[in-house]
């Protein structure tokens, strides 16, 4: 179940999983993302920070991918309950 | 990338040869291309054995590996494309394995893909499916997936494709002799290929329609497939003006926006990946956590992670040092037997003495040093980090430190290529390729040089056990010395975050660009391949160039302690006396600047110049134990503070010529290469001279 509240993919708690919904970013970064296969609709899970809290390691699609804030600020996901 | 024969030392500067010097006109032109991690180069190697090459693109700085295999009576030449998940971004790599399916047309493209992770693949084989239909996806890792409980219907993905679909394990060769007979049979057209098609959105359909009609190609891939870039409007299809004005009139008319082009066209091929993956693969257990999850949990955990990081890497110095003890002494003696031999023939030829002493005290004892000090911690350290780097362990390495190289302005990836730099700087500044944004690669090659090289490991293992072994009881001089390579290593990596911090604010002012790490499951190492790899291809080959400097350097240094001008002062000492008060300024003394000068061609010669200097060329030092060496220091005013200056100078000065030419072609600048030579040049003998001002200060030396 989703609760439909859009927030950028940095607040997802660790062990949780969301729902992606949109990619705010531009350009060439934004074409990464949805190569990594942050596209509409996809299950993410909050996996793991690094020692000093940035990057955070995501499960997106069977592959584990570390983004800094910066980038997953830009992503706006739907928090799954 | 990876330490190899190739990417080391003063090969990378050779001329490469292209693609067209490899092609035969007899042989079909295989293309191998896959998402990094996959297992690709495993492939090429099992495919390929030892008949490789590695070129350059031409114009660009992406390095790539051509190989040749044969197959009943027909040859392939194999061309490894640079590692992508992609063919739509914008980074270098992905443009030149996109333009080369593309324009240079490959007999047949093998697609490598990792079974444990096949949707994240199949992403880029239905972007080279909408290119050419001439196919073949290759699973890898086939082994790895059953043992997690993934299972892949090959069968029915082949169908779903319309392409041969082959399940390999290539580590084990397993499936490969299947691979090779896919690849004969598709080139030979016994196979034909009816190439899954991607279905996108109706508007793209539409518009795809309607600009196919005007494309000239009578190919209809690559018809739809141009149809597709025009509607993205990234890339120039070199189409005559009156056909691209009516294709901007048709894309006005239809109201088309590229950026919503390329998120409905990238969206679509993911979810058809997603789909695809759906009914081919099986999962067993899902809810269990991984083996990997368990593992990066401590590994990469708040309170372990840079402790566990430190951990191994003073453990890897630790047994590189104490493994290295005794063949190091083992084959210092056996050159000093050989020794006896040889000077007995120089005698019984009647050669002149001193040519004599020219060659065995100038030529043979400093080859003798380097070999014997040099050979066996080679040895065992590249091994052990080739193992590091097989594990999958460096990506986590990246993951951890990240957060100090964002603050630092810097890039990522550039702890990867510092990496690298332990083996060997100039592969260190070869592998900065794998940054895209030319700001952070040019932070991460200047700043590689703080990494100490192997080259520099004997230096300062000879000196800390010397100076800091002496502390403690004999039996940890070896645990010292690993942390002093430690400690030495940690000032290194705290002065390339300063370094970088201070060029993202100047010179390379800029905000960090968008950095995206994968952190790939880990991999069981084959052991036999490491040692093979790690010896032949790294060791031998780091050992081969030290040797070729050292000897004529151990020349040259004999013909200044034996040559004087004027009075009855040597070359040497002139020099020496030259240099002496800038030493002493900076806690050390002429002979040893003189040492690290003249050891510019490859710091593994700098310590015996010192040796050469002290003892007027006579090099009279018995290595049976580093007291002869203390002894020797001692006698030349060493302290404390000459040791602890030596070891920071060592981390601290102009790189090695051949990293600096390395610099020089991948930068094309002599600003950057002129500044990599000034900064750590200025920063050691900044350091070293205030912690000489503060020894002295407090009477310490």
């Amino acid at each position: 179940m989703s609760n439909n509240i859009k927030i950028p993919l940095s607040s997802l708690p660790i062990g949780r999983h969301g729902k992606v919904m949109t990619i705010t970013s531009e350009g060439p970064t934004r074409r990464r993302m949805l190569d990594l296969g942050f596209v509409r609709g996809t299950d993410v899970l909050a996996l793991r920070k690094s020692p000093l809290g940035d990057p955070t390691a995501y499960k997106i699609r069977g592959a584990v991918i570390a983004l800094r804030q910066e980038e997953a600020s830009y992503i706006y996901i739907s928090e799954l309950i | 990338m990876g330490l190899t024969k190739q990417s080391m030392g003063t090969n990378i500067i050779k001329t490469m040869p292209t693609l067209k010097d490899m092609h035969n006109e007899n042989s079909a032109v295989i293309a191998l291309a896959g998402n990094p991690n996959t297992g690709k180069s495993t492939v090429f190697n099992s495919l390929t054995g030892m008949k490789q090459h590695t070129g350059n693109w031409p114009g660009k700085t992406v390095a790539t590996a051509f190989g040749s295999f044969e197959v009943k009576d027909s040859s392939f030449l194999l061309v490894d494309l640079p590692g992508t998940y992609s063919l739509l971004a914008n980074s270098a790599e992905e443009e030149i394995a996109r333009d080369f399916i593309c324009f240079d047309k490959p007999d047949a493209t093998v697609v490598v893909t990792d079974a444990t992770c096949l949707e994240r693949n199949l992403n880029l084989a239905l972007q080279i499916l909408e290119i050419t239909s001439s196919v073949i996806l290759c699973i890898n890792l086939i082994d790895e997936a059953n043992r997690k409980g993934i299972s892949v219907n090959t069968d029915g993905l082949s169908e779903i494709l319309g392409i041969p679909v082959i399940a390999t394990n290539a580590r084990d060769g397993v499936g490969l002799h299947d691979l090779k007979s896919a690849i004969y049979d598709l080139t030979m057209e016994n196979t034909q290929t009816n190439p899954y098609r991607i279905q996108y959105d109706q508007s793209i359909e539409e518009a795809i329609e309607k600009l196919e009609s005007l494309l000239p190609s009578p190919d209809p891939i690559y018809r739809r497939w141009a149809a597709l870039r025009l509607m993205e409007g990234d890339i120039d299809l070199g189409l005559d003006q009156d056909t691209q004005h009516k294709i901007n009139r048709i894309l006005k008319d239809l109201n088309m926006n590229r950026n919503k082009n390329k998120d409905l066209i990238a969206t679509s091929i993911v979810k058809q990946a997603e789909a695809i993956a759906k009914q081919t693969v099986s999962f067993k257990h899902k809810t269990k956590k991984s083996l990997d999850d368990r593992i990066d949990d401590i590994i990469t955990s708040k309170l372990f992670g840079i402790p566990i990081m430190l951990l191994m890497l003073g453990v890897i110095f630790w047994i590189t040092i104490e493994g290295a003890n005794y063949p190091s002494h083992l084959l210092y003696n056996g050159f000093f037997t050989l020794e006896g031999y040889i000077l007995s023939m120089f005698r019984w030829l009647k050669i002149p003495k001193v040519l004599q002493d020219m060659l065995i005290f100038g030529v043979y004892r400093t080859l003798a040093w380097v070999i014997s000090v040099m050979l066996p911690p080679m040895a065992i350290f590249f091994p052990l980090f080739t193992l590091l780097e097989d594990l999958g362990y460096l990506p986590r390495v990246a993951f951890n430190l990240d957060s100090f190289f964002k603050r630092a302005g810097a890039h990522g990836k550039q702890s990867l290529t510092m990496c690298m730099g332990f083996g060997c700087n100039a592969a260190g500044v070869i592998s900065c390729r794998i940054i895209d944004s030319p700001r952070e690669r040019l932070i991460a090659i200047i700043t590689n040089n703080f990494v100490p090289c192997n080259g520099r490991f004997p230096l300062l293992i000879a000196i800390s056990s010397i100076f800091l072994g002496g502390l403690v009881n004999s039996q940890f001089t070896s645990l010292i010395a690993a942390l002093t390579i430690l400690g030495t290593v940690i000032i290194g990596i705290f002065v390339t975050l300063i370094v970088s911090k201070i060029m993202s604010n100047t010179l390379l002012k800029g905000v960090p660009s968008s950095f995206s790490l994968e952190l790939p499951p880990y991999r069981r190492p084959q052991i036999g391949r490491i040692i093979v790899r790690s010896v032949f291809d790294r060791t031998l080959f780091v050992l081969g160039r030290a040797v070729a400097v050292a000897a004529p350097a151990g020349l040259v240094i004999w013909l200044m302690a034996n040559i004087s001008i004027g009075g009855d002062m040597s070359i040497l000492d002139l020099s020496a006396n030259f240099l002496d008060p800038l030493g002493k300024a900076i806690g050390m003394d002429g002979y040893i600047l003189m040492a690290f000068i003249l050891g510019f061609p490859a710091n593994e010669i700098v310590i015996p110049i010192m040796i050469m200097g002290y003892t007027r060329a006579n090099m009279l030092i018995d290595m049976e134990s580093l007291d002869a060496l203390r002894e020797l220091f001692i006698l030349n005013g060493w302290s404390y503070l000459t040791g602890i200056c030596v070891m920071l100078f060592s981390l601290l000065h102009f790189p090695c010529g051949t990293t600096l030419l390395t610099i020089k072609k991948e930068t094309g600048s002599n600003k950057w290469t002129f500044l990599s030579f000034v900064i750590p040049t200025v920063i050691g003998m900044g350091v070293c001279f205030i912690i000489t001002q503060i020894f002295r200060g407090f009477g310490l030396a």
